[in-house]
């Protein structure tokens, strides 16, 4: 029977007429996987009411493919195995084809061997640590690359940086970026001794002696500066610590990867004038179409709601989708992954963002100066940077190359040019 | 005597028939094995309840049975999907690493088949060396004797300690619920070797069973747990039917008069304690496979208390009771933190069941406990209709926290 | 259209010019102004210095509005200009050269200079020679905080020269020790820079350190034969013991001593490069799955002459052997750096007993803390048995309640006035609620006092979460709060913790003097040792318990505020502490107050003394506290201070 079908597709594919008709069965399912209950929550919340204002745009400009769109919501509670099941309840039961989802790293390790299992598809929003690449997988948030390497240059180049303390949740994010970081550091004529790496628990709260560890790296005349992969909560309590220490952004800067517009909105942000953070979007970037996505954005959900980097990924990221299956004419996996390679769509912060054969995105770089107000202030933006799957500062990974498109596979190793694995490691 | 004893037989004898009619039906259903009306992600859910029923059994048997009221047996429970996740994790990366490095043109040498598996398994959280606890990864057969001996012996040292200087009753309470939070804590740790928050995932792909589809896995997985939950209910049932667990009743009831009789209380509660939380390793070795992945917060101190929870509502002190307890609870919650419980207009509010679920389970077990100590079981009463001893309010025993009138109708 | 482009563009360059006569500041500006608007440190030193170099009475003027991220672009023809706001989205400009209003133009027609903090601080170090006299105090602070941060040579002479007319006694003082500071740094005379040097030895800043430590820099270096006199060497190292081996030997090939070693990865790459009809130097591919065997082969054909030849163990050492390696000082002055060397040993023993302090402190305010969550429990668990697993969720409702203040009543100091009464009483309710509702049902039945205030803990945590979202709120303390104690550069405490240490003094003190001093205290204590007795005695039961319940709940609310102010409102606060709680109680043991406050006081140090052994993993130090919790308990069950005789229970 899949045989039958397989052959008709063929008949048919070069008849423009009909293929429409027969490429989706209609409407098209575009499947949620974000957590509306528990810890992850508040952030993804977020994320499931941006996609089903990119969903009811879509269908307002006349769906796709003829076809209405349809948003499938599921609530995986910030349950990590969780994820699986619903995912897996995605493709098989609802039969979704698309899902953009997930926000922790170990929810998208949980989901991974289902959607490769099921030859399913989806988009990651949010900025990770890397060191994985999946066929079904197209990660529209930032690499190490695009987010913690040009943030560490800004501190070596721009701050005169001579001594840094990586300060971090202890999970795999922090972990692994702050690994590439270190050897990346290193590399840059950074002596192992003048690293200074810290982790603390989810939500800690008692920050007083790390901050004094800190202040006093300055005991040997090197200029410090704090990389902050801290997440959630516990940056509140680390703010307020700093700023009770009096430690201006002049003396000892810190910036963060995990800290936006969102996260800012639970401080009075008066005493941290300056600290930093580094992201691919920030929603006071001037461009139309940052302008144009932040009003439909406070029309549909209150003029107190602000935007964030991963609402700009999934924009990204959806309207790619949309793009390729259009150009596919089809919502089959295969067939939109194929035209998924180099498909590129303008940005929120002005430029054109592009997917790479490795399905990371090219995008710019940009380090803001926080502001008094809870926004920031865009003080550098560079180029286009392409996202790079296997970091180029790990020994391990720096032969391993990901190319979906023509090699055909994740895990290359450029040196004894061979395919290590197809499936990725989770 | 010889009446609870027939009344349990035959509540044995139902038990196992409807587990096993449950079984079949489950299985001809299946999309694996059958009609396909039962999808495959509701046959994992399925499957991992009757995990769950076999941990509540065990939790039934300290606390209704013996009232120590465990609030670690969640964490014996993960530990034993931790030791199963080990060699799953091990074996699933070894084959794809010995496929991969079996085109060099030298072979590799064994360092180097290991130095890669640690490297595909630690990378993620920055290391890529085995460490030590890993020493048995590469062995199915002692990974599955770690699921009961890591459990079992963890049980045995902290029980062993706190039954010695006679830490009972809610002191016992809080301090296993203290170890459950270092527990988790430990495991938080990226640099524990067992890859902190992210845990071990992908469990649900066999080794060397790659080509068999998830569907038919899922049914193989229920069997056992199906399996394990039986023979889990039958040894249960003779636990607690003979001298045992008289002796096992009497020191929930009055433990100082038990002691005072001769028997050796802390024996007792010793071997009890560390048999049930080898249960649970067991619960889940079985649960973590179907789950797919296994993190430490499934070892937080709320999850046992969650399991309390279930034992509670299902009804304490009766086998069934915590599986009814067990499953109840858990499918329920599943189903309405699932979305799929409709809204409840009010007009000027709308109750979300994602938002409120919690709210109502709270609640509603503030009411069993003062209402109905009996939970759900206690129905079972009412339509066999027993009627419990008249003792007019009077205590059982001089002991505070021992059982009053209300709980202890027989 | 080419010509018309051309055309502007002359007009522009002409008005250029025109004005580099009669505008000597905008012409400076204008040649750097490419530099300018690249913006990026790295690049920017020559228009600073351009600027500052000038010789023009405007230079300050400029480099000040350009720090303050004032200096901006008109984009129809470049030049820059100083800027304020007016009206709507307009900038009225200034002319830097004639200090007067250039017009008010929309901000849509100017871009603004941002420069970053790296760029900020070099025009600040720029400024220095201006603002060192300037007639401002708050500038001459500035300017001493920009020498401070970048203790440069330069700053050196114009910091001597403001000495003799500094008026400002504070400002005096910051000037001499920065000036001893850039002595020590910098000063071309060796006898002055150790006589600074023991000046300075007592003190124990982190500017001080800062200063002496790159004086005892050193760098790796090695020597054929003994290293030669006349290098000031900081230390001989012994490969094997205080180098390794590897180390040493890699130092030898990067300085052309000895040749390279062979690493696996090349041993592997020069094997699969000679494989040929499935054999190696005459060994069978199949068998290279050992690493003995592919060393034999290696050497095989390295005896073939086919690949280089890797040095062995014997070779290595003996180069080793006859090679020394060093550490040098980068100061060649012996002198200077045996009285550096000298000082910081003596820092280093103030600074190691001060550090022991700040570690005190921190460990006193981590007690504090945990002292003021807990005593609302040392109150409900302590004398009334009941365990109450919603305290946490108490402590919470305080701090929401902190927050909803805030919300009402705008002036912080005025609502944390209003916040804490407020939040007592709150939860003081939700207290007698929850004991006339749920706990008077279980007084005999411990555990399932435990169960149920457990379903009342997720149900309130739940609402918390519906009326607030999980998102954390802002609890934000008064200004006077803000900062810190400072005592010196490494003892230092917060004065919301001192604020906490404070509120937990004195409800220590309520709590003792209702118990000692009130009716309500005596009541207490009677119900507690025998209720039957005190009911008999014409003690209303009811009306004690539901009271004391009361007040232990109301406590924990008062403990929410506090911890609010320090930490973050959000539902999951009191979860975060219901554990430690029992646990001081616990520990400390049941029944008595003074036990909490050691039970507190042992949680709390011993957590930071775990913390400092171990400073790159907090976790683990949570971790280790509990496991030494759960072991004390087994050798005092009863806590540290237990009770005895009746009260006990027993």
């Amino acid at each position: 029977m899949k045989r039958f079908d397989f052959l008709l597709a063929g008949m048919l594919a070069s008849s423009s007429l009909v293929a429409p008709a027969f490429a989706a069965e209609c409407p098209i399912k575009v499947g949620v996987l974000h957590s509306l209950s528990g810890t992850m929550a508040i952030s993804e919340t977020t994320l499931k009411d941006t996609m089903l204002m990119l969903v009811e745009q879509q269908n307002a400009k006349g769906g796709l493919l003829g076809c209405e769109l349809e948003a499938v919501v599921v609530d995986p509670a910030s349950d990590w195995p969780l994820f699986a099941e619903k995912a897996r309840e995605l493709l098989s039961v609802h039969e979704v084809d698309v899902i953009f989802g997930n926000w922790t790293s170990v929810s998208r390790k949980s989901v991974l061997p289902v959607i490769e299992e099921l030859n399913g598809l989806l988009f990651y929003p949010v900025q990770y640590e890397g060191e994985e690449s999946s066929k079904n997988v197209f990660y529209t948030g930032a690499a190490p690359n695009q987010q913690a390497i040009p943030a560490t240059d800004y501190f070596l180049e721009e701050l005169g940086v001579e001594k840094f303390a990586l300060l971090g949740t202890d999970y795999v994010y922090p972990r692994t970026t702050n690994n590439i970081l270190e050897s990346y550091l290193m590399s840059k004529g950074i002596a192992e001794d003048d690293i200074f790496v810290n982790y603390t628990p989810f939500g800690h709260s008692d920050w007083s002696k790390i901050v004094a560890d800190v202040v006093a790296l300055g005991a040997d005349g090197k200029k410090v500066g704090v990389i902050s992969t801290i997440n959630g909560d516990a940056n509140i309590g680390f703010y307020k610590e700093l700023a009770a220490a009096g430690i201006s952004a002049d003396d000892i800067p810190v910036i963060a990867f995990s800290v936006g517009e969102e996260e800012l909105s639970g401080l009075d942000t008066t005493n941290l004038v300056g600290h930093l953070a580094a992201w691919n979007y920030f929603q006071s970037a001037e461009a139309d179409a940052n302008t144009a996505f932040i009003e439909a954005w406070k029309a549909k959900m209150g003029e107190e709601r602000v935007t964030n980097d991963p609402m700009e990924a999934h924009y990204i990221g959806f309207n790619m989708w949309v793009n390729a299956a259009t150009a596919a004419d089809s919502t089959d996996v295969d067939a939109v992954r194929a035209a998924m390679y180099g498909q590129k769509f303008p940005n929120l912060t002005g430029g054109t963002a592009v997917m790479l054969p490795n399905h990371h995105l090219a995008k710019p770089v940009l380090i803001g100066e926080i502001q008094a107000d809870g926004q920031f202030d865009i003080i550098s933006q560079t180029a286009e940077v392409p996202g790079d799957a296997w970091t180029d500062f790990l020994p391990e990974s720096a032969v391993l190359t990901s190319d979906w498109k023509d090699l055909g596979c994740g895990m290359y190793n450029t040196e004894t040019k061979t395919c290590v694995q197809t499936l990725s490691n989770y | 005597m010889s009446h609870t004893y027939h009344r349990r037989t035959s509540s044995t004898v139902i038990f196992l028939g409807l587990l096993l009619a449950f079984t079949i039906t489950v299985t001809f259903l299946s999309e694996g094995m059958g009609a396909g009306v039962i999808s495959t992600s509701f046959v994992k859910t399925l499957g991992k309840t009757l995990c769950l029923a076999l941990v509540a059994i065990s939790m039934d048997l300290v606390w209704g049975y013996a009232g120590i009221l465990s609030l670690g047996h969640f964490a014996f429970f993960g530990l034993g999907g931790y030791m199963i996740g080990m060699w799953l994790m091990y074996e699933r990366t070894r084959e794809v690493v010995v496929t991969s490095l079996a085109d060099a043109p030298i072979p590799p040498t064994p360092q180097e088949v290991s130095d890669a598996i640690a490297n595909r398994i630690f990378g993620v959280v920055g290391s890529a060396d085995f460490p030590m606890i890993w020493a048995f990864a590469d062995s199915l057969l002692a990974q599955l004797m770690l699921v009961v001996l890591v459990p079992g012996v963890l049980a045995g040292v902290f029980g062993w300690l706190a039954f010695r200087s006679r830490v009972a009753g809610v002191y016992l309470s809080i301090l296993t619920q203290a170890m459950t939070l270092a527990l988790s804590l430990y495991l938080f740790q990226n640099d524990n070797g067992l890859r902190g928050n992210n845990g071990l995932s992908g469990l649900q792909n066999l080794p060397g069973l790659t080509d068999v589809p998830q569907a038919l896995v899922s049914v193989w997985f229920l069997w056992g747990a199906a399996l394990a939950l039986g023979l889990g209910y039958l040894l249960a049932v003779w636990v607690v039917s003979g001298k045992f667990g008289s002796v096992l009743r009497g020191i929930r009831d009055d433990e100082t008069r038990v002691r005072f009789l001769g028997y050796p209380v802390e024996t007792y509660k010793l071997v009890l304690f560390t048999g049930t939380a080898c249960m649970a390793g067991i619960a889940g070795a079985l649960y973590y496979p179907q789950a797919g992945i296994i993190n430490p917060a499934e070892l937080a101190p709320i999850a046992s208390i969650y399991l309390a929870v279930w034992v509670a509502i299902g009804g304490r002190g009766r086998l069934y009771g915590a599986v009814i307890g067990a499953a109840f609870v858990s499918l329920v919650s599943s189903w309405f933190t699932g979305g799929q419980a409709p809204d409840v207009p009010l007009g000027f509010y709308t109750i979300k069941w994602v938002d409120w679920w919690l709210v109502v389970l709270g609640l509603s077990f503030v009411l069993v406990t003062l209402l109905a100590p009996k939970g759900i079981g206690g129905l079972f009463d009412l339509l066999e209709r027993r009627v419990a001893p008249d003792r007019h309010g009077a205590d059982l025993g001089p002991d505070q926290g021992s059982l009053r009138e209300e709980e202890s109708r027989e | 259209m080419k010509n018309l482009l051309m055309a502007a563009l002359a007009l522009v360059m002409s008005c250029a010019f025109a004005r580099a006569q009669d505008a000597p500041m905008q012409a400076i500006l204008q040649e750097q102004s490419a530099l300018i608007m690249e913006n990026s440190r790295r690049t920017i030193a020559p228009a600073i210095a351009a600027v500052s170099d000038s010789g023009l009475p405007e230079a300050q003027d400029v480099l000040q509005a350009w720090q303050a991220k004032n200096l901006w672009q008109r984009r129809a023809d470049g030049l820059f200009f100083r800027a304020t706001k007016a009206e709507g989205k307009t900038y009225t400009l200034y002319d830097f050269d004639t200090h007067q209003p250039a017009g008010t133009v929309p901000a849509s027609d100017l871009e603004q200079i941002k420069p970053n903090s790296g760029i900020r601080a070099l025009i600040g170090s720029a400024l220095v020679q201006f603002q060192l006299q300037d007639p401002d105090p708050k500038r001459r602070l500035a300017a001493l905080t920009s020498v401070q941060r970048n203790p440069s040579a330069d700053a050196l002479a114009p910091l001597r020269k403001s000495i003799p007319d500094e008026n400002d006694p504070s400002i005096l003082a910051l000037k001499l020790r920065l000036e001893r500071l850039l002595t020590i740094a910098h000063d071309p005379d060796e006898a002055q820079r150790i006589k600074a040097v023991s000046e300075m030895s007592g003190d124990l800043g982190v500017d001080v350190r800062a200063t002496l430590n790159p004086l005892l820099a050193t760098r790796l270096a090695v020597f054929a034969g003994p290293p030669p006199a006349t290098l000031n060497i900081a230390k001989t190292l012994v490969p094997g013991a205080s180098i390794e081996v590897v180390q040493a030997y890699d130092m030898l090939v990067k300085a052309d001593l000895a040749p390279e070693l062979v690493t696996d990865a090349q041993l592997y790459a020069a094997l699969v490069e000679h494989v040929s009809d499935g054999t190696v130097g005459g060994i069978a591919t199949h068998q290279l799955d050992d690493p003995q065997m592919r060393q034999r082969a290696y050497a095989a054909l390295a005896a073939a002459g086919t690949v280089r030849t890797a040095p062995d163990v014997e070779r290595i050492a003996q180069t080793l052997e006859a090679h020394s390696f060093v550490e040098v000082y980068l100061e060649p002055s012996s002198d200077v750096t045996d009285a550096v060397s000298k000082a910081l040993d003596t820092i280093a023993v103030t600074v190691g007993a001060n550090q022991a302090m700040d570690l005190l402190l921190d460990g006193l305010s981590l007690a504090s803390i945990y002292f003021l969550a807990a005593i609302g429990l040392a109150i409900t668990f302590g004398v009334m048995g009941v365990i109450n697993m919603a305290h946490g969720e108490f402590i919470m409702m305080g701090a929401y309640t902190g927050y909803m203040v805030q919300q009402v009543i705008p002036n912080h100091t005025a609502s944390i006035l209003v916040a804490i009464p407020l939040a007592f009483a709150v939860t003081f309710a939700a207290g007698v609620i929850m004991e006339r509702l749920v706990i008077r049902w279980l007084y005999n039945r411990p555990l399932e006092t435990l169960l149920a205030t457990f379903g009342v803990s997720i149900a309130l945590q739940q609402i918390a979460k519906n009326i607030f979202g999980t998102q954390a709120r802002p609890l934000t303390s008064p200004a006077w709060l803000d900062g810190a104690w400072v005592i010196n550069d490494v003892v230092s405490i917060s004065y919301i913790r001192i604020a906490i240490f404070v509120l937990a003094v004195f409800f220590l003190g309520v709590y003792l003097f209702i118990m000692r001093r009130t009716r309500l205290g005596l009541e207490t204590r009677a119900v507690t040792q025998n209720p039957r007795m005190a009911s008999s005695m014409g003690i209303n039961l009811n009306k004690v318990n539901m009271l004391t319940f009361g007040l232990g709940s109301g406590i924990a609310g008062v403990a929410g505020v506090a911890i609010g102010l320090f930490a973050k409102v959000t539902s999951e606060l009191g979860s975060d502490y219901i554990v430690q709680s029992f646990m001081t109680v616990v520990v400390g043991g049941v029944g008595n107050i003074w036990g909490t406050l050691a039970g507190a006081a042992m949680v709390g140090f011993l957590q930071k003394g775990i913390e400092w052994f171990n400073p790159s993993n907090t976790l683990a130090a949570q971790t280790f506290m509990i496991v030494f919790i759960i072991i004390f308990i087994q050798f005092r069950p009863r806590g540290i201070i237990a009770l005895k005789g009746r009260a006990a229970g027993d």
